[in-house]
């Protein structure tokens, strides 16, 4: 980036820094630590300059924002023209409940939908299954059928707001009850606007929450992959997440080289299944985690975007320039925030989101500051939603593209992260690929080291954390009335599935579901069949029965 | 009196919560605490806990649970192991549990309750403390 002539200035002048200026200080003002790194054990230098970056091609490495390799941002206005989608994650509690929370986010501004399930529903098990007792309404909304989901969206016109749904293992059905809302609402299939997160290969790695088996659940994710491909053009068909991975436990380049890996993986299953890389690879969206270390998250976020533009074009030989795009979803970290002091919190949630910022994001939720001690309330839901508006409208970094870009640390780390990433991906490339790396244990193991360090680091205070390891209170003070979500939800949601039981047509019930079980055998695609089901109201619990007695269930891989 | 043998420690997950972060990391901190342990997995149902501290002759038995579903699954737990003679083990909670709830759950066996933010040496200070008295 800088002609020979002057670099050699700049290093001449460094030289004599190194030798006349810096010892004497040093010797009087001793430094904080003898060694500075980032999570990611990135060695952090003293000072940066030109030389760190004089390899760095502006054409080539940074280029132009909504061009390759798209490092400065995917758009060629970035948030001067539209700003981030702000979609808070939320749901508790039965349909009904959750309802309201939608509709005020929306009254608060919010600009799209996020929907939290409980576990019951992210596992395919009904509420009155009894592995869901205690459990109905505490993480998420419970939705066991069709008529959970009617009264979810009851009032919110699906051609209006786009909706993320964070599902996986039951992917397949809660898109096809989606489906089914629509076509209630009739709203043409083509306008249905939207996520699933889908993506099975985290599950296996860090969240855990998997019905079946990894092979047939790729074949479920490849399912939704080619389905919205023909019939939903404006709909994500995954998020392939790092979120998980970095909230298990691993580092910033865990994170990031494990999503990547995950992404090859379901290009690499729907090319197989005979798609066009350009006919899908537009609508892939992302979706990481922003951590505690400002700098070495604002270089992880562009780093991604530019390393997936060249695995896509290099790799993939995809043409579409939308094929290059990686459009990413961040989520501030929820494992950073504290019990204790935990307005401190706010702050916390606040600088992740401008890292997420300064990355590019195009959808951002940031946690709530009650979030270690309970789901959110609707108090500190809103200083949420607050802290992203006054990013975006107080504090001017969205009124240029990029800013950061240039700075010889950001740079410098923005390769390194992209260097050892890719060193990462090689490595699960020689370990046969994603699902085998998943057989050997690799990426748990990985995770599981992470986080254990991460703890030590904290406890012998190489890592201090405010209000944790340092600037302790005797006396802690919860300035909210945390959420408390009732038991009779779960009697509720009980009561109106049996009744739902009662009232259906069971033949028709049964007659989709034996179809369903003919079309898993067959290796069919499931979703048409799964949109049928859905309508027929058969149950999630019922419809993900038919899968496990096909797919066999999965087993967790105990490893600590 | 001396303990000739490790202590042994159940550290199980409730429920259908699969946030495993803390269990895993705790499991291993007893393990360099010299504690002999065993991990059960996740998804266990509170009869599958009481079975395995049985089975594995348990004399700590530490649960963690994120999900919100504690006030449910303790109790049943603590109930299991007094059904099937288990009254000298240590029952611990660990997760997200809001303190207005810990009175009760002491109250149904649960020695002691340990939120986000503990230090693993508090958590093993107090199973040494509380092993070495019985």
């Amino acid at each position: 980036m800088f002609d020979q002539k002057r670099l050699g200035e700049i290093q001449k002048k460094e030289k004599h820094w190194k030798e006349e200026t810096l010892p004497g200080w040093i010797q009087n003002h001793p430094e904080r630590r003898s060694d500075f790194h980032t999570s990611s054990n990135i060695h952090i230098k003293r000072l940066y300059t030109p030389e760190d970056i004089k390899t760095v091609d502006y054409v080539n490495d940074l280029g132009f924002p909504g061009e390759y390799p798209f490092t400065r941002g995917l758009h060629a206005t970035m948030y001067r023209g539209r700003l981030w989608t702000m979609r808070q994650f939320s749901g508790y509690g039965t349909a009904q409940q959750t309802n309201k929370r939608f509709k005020y986010l929306l009254k608060e501004g919010e600009t799209g939908l996020s929907i939290a399930f409980d576990y019951p529903t992210i596992l395919g098990l009904d509420s009155d299954h009894p592995m869901s007792l205690g459990e109905v309404g505490k993480c998420g909304v419970a939705v066991s059928s069709l008529q959970d989901m009617e009264v979810l969206f009851n009032g919110i016109p699906l051609d209006k707001v786009t909706t993320s749904m964070t599902i996986n293992g039951p992917a397949t059905m809660l898109l096809a009850m989606y489906v089914a809302i629509g076509d209630m609402q009739r709203v043409p299939r083509k306008k249905l606007g939207g996520t699933t997160q889908n993506d099975m290969l985290k599950e296996f790695h860090a969240q855990k929450l998997c019905i079946f088996p990894p092979e047939p659940s790729v074949k479920l994710v490849t399912d939704i992959v080619e389905y919205c491909t023909k019939h939903l053009p404006r709909w994500n068909p995954i998020s392939i997440s790092g979120y998980h991975i970095r909230e298990a436990g691993s580092n910033a380049v865990q994170e990031l080289a494990f999503t990547l890996a995950d992404g090859i993986a379901y290009v690499e299953s729907a090319i197989e299944r005979g798609l066009k890389v350009d006919e899908f690879a537009p609508r892939l969206s992302f979706f990481f985690a922003a951590h505690n270390n400002f700098l070495e998250e604002i270089a992880k976020f562009r780093a991604a975007r530019r390393l997936w533009a060249e695995i896509m074009k290099e790799r993939f030989k995809a043409k579409n320039p939308r094929s290059l795009w990686m459009r990413m979803h961040i989520q501030t970290s929820g494992c950073t925030l504290t019990a204790t002091q935990p307005i401190n919190n706010v702050i916390r949630v606040a600088f992740q989101s401008l890292a997420a910022v300064l990355g590019g994001t195009q959808s951002l939720h940031t946690n709530s500051f009650d979030e270690a001690l309970a789901l959110p309330s609707e108090d500190a839901v809103r200083v949420a939603l607050r802290t992203q508006q006054i990013i975006a409208h107080e504090s001017g970094v969205t009124d240029t593209i990029d800013p950061f870009a240039g700075s010889y640390c950001i740079e410098t780390l923005t390769d390194e992260m992209e260097e050892r990433a890719i060193k990462y991906i090689d490595k699960i490339d020689s370990l046969g690929g994603v699902i085998s790396g998943i057989e050997k244990g690799f990426f748990q193991k990985e995770i599981a080291d992470s986080a254990y360090k991460y703890q030590k680091n904290v406890e012998n205070k190489e890592r201090t954390l405010v209000g944790i390891n340092e600037y302790t209170v005797k006396k802690d003070w919860v300035p909210i009335k945390l959420l408390r979500i009732k038991h009779q939800a779960e009697k509720e949601q009980i009561d109106a599935l049996q009744k739902l039981k009662k009232k259906r047509n069971d033949k028709k019930v049964k007659q989709v579901l034996s179809r369903l079980h003919k079309a898993a055998e067959h290796d069919e695609n499931l979703m048409p069949t799964i949109v049928q089901a859905v309508k027929s109201y058969a149950t999630l619990g019922e419809i993900c029965d038919v899968l496990r007695n096909v797919f066999g269930e999965y087993k967790e891989q105990i490893t600590i | 009196m001396s303990r000739k043998r490790k202590i042994r420690i159940v550290v199980a997950k409730p429920g259908l919560d699969s946030h495993d972060r803390g269990a895993k990391v705790i499991a291993r901190a007893f393990r360099d605490a010299g504690m002999e342990v065993i991990y059960t997995g996740l998804w266990q149902t509170p009869e599958q806990i009481a079975e395995t501290a049985l089975q594995e002759d348990a004399d700590v038995v530490a649960l963690s649970i994120l999900s919100g579903a504690h006030m449910t699954l303790f109790p049943k737990i603590t109930e299991l192991l007094k059904k099937k003679g288990l009254n000298e083990i240590l029952v611990l909670g660990g997760g997200v549990i809001p303190e207005e709830d810990i009175p009760a759950l002491k109250k149904v066996g649960i020695a002691e309750v340990f939120g986000p933010d503990t230090h693993t040496g508090k958590i093993i200070e107090f199973i040494k403390e509380n092993t070495r008295k019985k």
